[in-house]
């Protein structure tokens, strides 16, 4: 190769698209879908709701007022609130403590080689696929007065409760309901982690003479706790954003019994046609979200320390 | 036999029989629902329960498609799954390959941007996307159920999946691919979408359920009873004075679970590793 023609082409103008370039591009294109969708349908209206919640509406002529913190002030003195509150923190505390225990109760035993692990592992995680509203109305069947559960403790002479219609097995009732169609996400989760603490701890503890009940307190357990706290975590988070089973079973009610923020927002918003309180609704339950899913950060952090 | 192999047996005949106590509450409601949906509606209340009728009738099945536009509804809820699985599907594949594989600037903050989708309840965005949608004339249309589902919080999981499924990759098979002249779009489609089908296979089976179980939005965004879709439907069975309709909301409650359960029957395995695989990394 001459040097001339070196020379010609070390002057020319490099190529625009480079590799590099055209890897930028479609790094941006890839992605611009799934941006537009979140702005559009998340952050945007985050900021409406925001924004809503500054402002009074009238429904019948659509008119605006700004009224700055005015429904923040109102939820101190909405009446309601409290018990909104109370039972916001029963049914989430209630689902949260019944499926963890059932959970890891169910993964332990399913833990184990024996015939039928996989067909009762198959049992377990059905309710998970029927959808929320179908499960809701059998299980709402069910509770009748007349229904089945009554049906099945009349036969050994026990005269079952309305449980629908009486707040404290209201609350039951939606909690035994979640928790059965939920409780197969949790088993898979703590089945994975269980397969996951090493074999050899649990040969040594044996050979120190240690009994089913130690091994598990004392090597099972925190071996997987961080799992535990996080499904914790999880499962509130999800219980905070349970409507279905509360609209389908009980309404809400009796009284205000069943009636948890989610299920507030919803009829404040739509059924009161109050959009600026029902935004304020909103918001509080997002800032309780978002201080769960920080918190749960924090355990992750803890969790990959335990991995390594 | 020796006493210690007894006792071996012994216990694990007290663990299947504890399993199976267990599983009362977990199988018996959907046993139930499909045998009282066959029954005579006085025998459904009959005292003492049982799962069995002398009297089996289809009645309430041929009532459900009468009593509302049934199949136009089931039609619905199949093809708004449909298509918000194929458009998550795409969306989350691309948007999770290019975190993953791509260097371009600002990645990490958009995706940080990307992952606060995952963080926001749907109850604390229905209220503005309801107004946003009354503004563009979409209430009462599927529009808002198929693109909220398809582009906001489920894609949002998807997109996370797929880029971690994607970092997974070795290097050496894109370099492969631009050898034989791909540029990314290549890369992506005829190498790395291939390649993640377990990927693909568990944010689908995730975004249709969560389509098909939607309650909240449809019952927000829609009034007319052709366009409902299942889970609203169901709640519809009530009689001129507001009376339950049992036997036709449980025939018609069978019919929306029977083919999903029956899919995670036979693909249970697939399911529910995807579902373990998706949880928690």
């Amino acid at each position: 190769m001459s040097r001339a023609s070196a020379n010609a082409r070390g002057t020319a103008r490099p190529p625009f698209w480079t590799t590099r370039r055209r890897d930028v591009l479609s790094g941006y294109l890839f992605i611009t879908p799934q941006l537009a969708g979140v702005l559009l349908f998340v952050l945007i209206p985050v900021g409406l709701a925001i924004w809503y919640s500054l402002n009074d509406w009238n429904v019948f002529t659509g008119k605006q007022t700004f009224v700055g913190a005015e429904h923040y002030a109102a939820l101190a003195s909405d009446p309601q609130l409290p018990s909104v509150l109370l039972a916001t923190a029963i049914f989430s505390g209630g689902v949260v403590i019944l499926n963890i225990t059932l959970g890891l109760l169910i993964a332990v035993l399913l833990n184990r080689r024996f015939r039928g692990a996989t067909l009762f592992r198959t049992l377990f995680f059905s309710p998970v696929v029927v959808s929320v509203v179908a499960w809701t109305l059998v299980w709402g069947f069910l509770l009748q007065d007349n229904g089945g559960i009554n049906g099945l403790l009349a036969t050994i002479g026990i005269k079952g409760p309305n449980w629908l219609q009486h707040g404290n097995t209201a609350m039951l009732s939606v909690i035994i309901t979640q928790v059965v169609r939920s409780v197969g996400v949790n088993m898979v989760l703590f089945l994975s982690a269980l397969q996951g603490v090493p074999s050899q701890l649990y040969e040594a503890a044996r050979m120190d003479g240690a009994g089913g009940r130690t091994i598990f307190t004392r090597i099972t357990l925190p071996l997987i706790s961080p799992t535990v706290l996080l499904t914790a975590i999880i499962t509130i988070v999800g219980a905070l954003q349970s409507f279905a089973q509360i609209a389908v079973l009980t309404g809400g009610g009796p009284e205000l019994s069943t009636t948890v923020l989610v299920y507030y927002v919803f009829q404040q918003a739509f059924e009161f046609n109050d959009i600026g309180y029902g935004s304020t609704l909103a918001l509080m339950l997002l800032s309780f979200v978002m201080l769960l899913t920080l918190l749960q950060w924090q355990l992750r952090r803890k969790w990959v320390f335990h991995e390594q | 036999m020796s006493s210690e192999t007894l006792s071996s047996l012994a216990r694990r005949v007290l663990l299947v029989v504890a399993l199976g106590v267990l599983a009362i509450p977990f199988v018996v409601p959907t046993i139930w629902m499909v045998a009282a949906s066959v029954k005579p509606l006085p025998e459904i209340f009959a005292s003492p329960p049982s799962l069995w009728t002398d009297h089996p009738t289809l009645s309430a099945y041929s009532e459900a498609f009468t009593f509302q536009p049934f199949a136009r509804q089931y039609f619905n809820s199949v093809y708004i799954a449909l298509l918000v699985t194929a458009i998550t599907l795409l969306v989350s594949s691309l948007a999770g390959y290019a975190f993953a594989r791509i260097r371009f600037p600002g990645a990490n903050a958009l995706f940080v941007v990307v992952l606060i989708g995952l963080l926001v309840p749907s109850e604390v965005t229905i209220v503005p996307l309801f107004q946003m949608f009354k503004r563009a004339g979409m209430i009462n249309t599927h529009w808002p159920l198929i693109l909220v589902t398809a582009l906001a919080a489920p894609c949002v999981l998807a997109t996370f999946i797929m880029r971690q499924f994607f970092i997974a990759l070795p290097a050496e098979l894109e370099e492969a691919g631009r050898l034989e002249g791909l540029g990314r779009p290549g890369i992506w489609w005829r190498i790395c979408v291939p390649l993640a089908k377990p990927a693909l296979s568990a944010v689908g089976i995730l975004t249709f359920l969560t389509s098909w179980n939607l309650y909240l939005e449809p019952t927000v965004y829609l009034t007319s009873p052709e366009l409902f879709t299942l889970p609203q439907a169901l709640t519809r069975f009530t009689d001129a004075y507001g009376g339950e309709m049992w036997n036709t909301q449980l025939a018609a409650a069978t019919m929306t679970v029977l083919p999903v359960l029956i899919v995670f029957i036979i693909a249970q395995r697939q399911f529910v590793e995807g579902l373990a695989h998706s949880g928690l990394k």
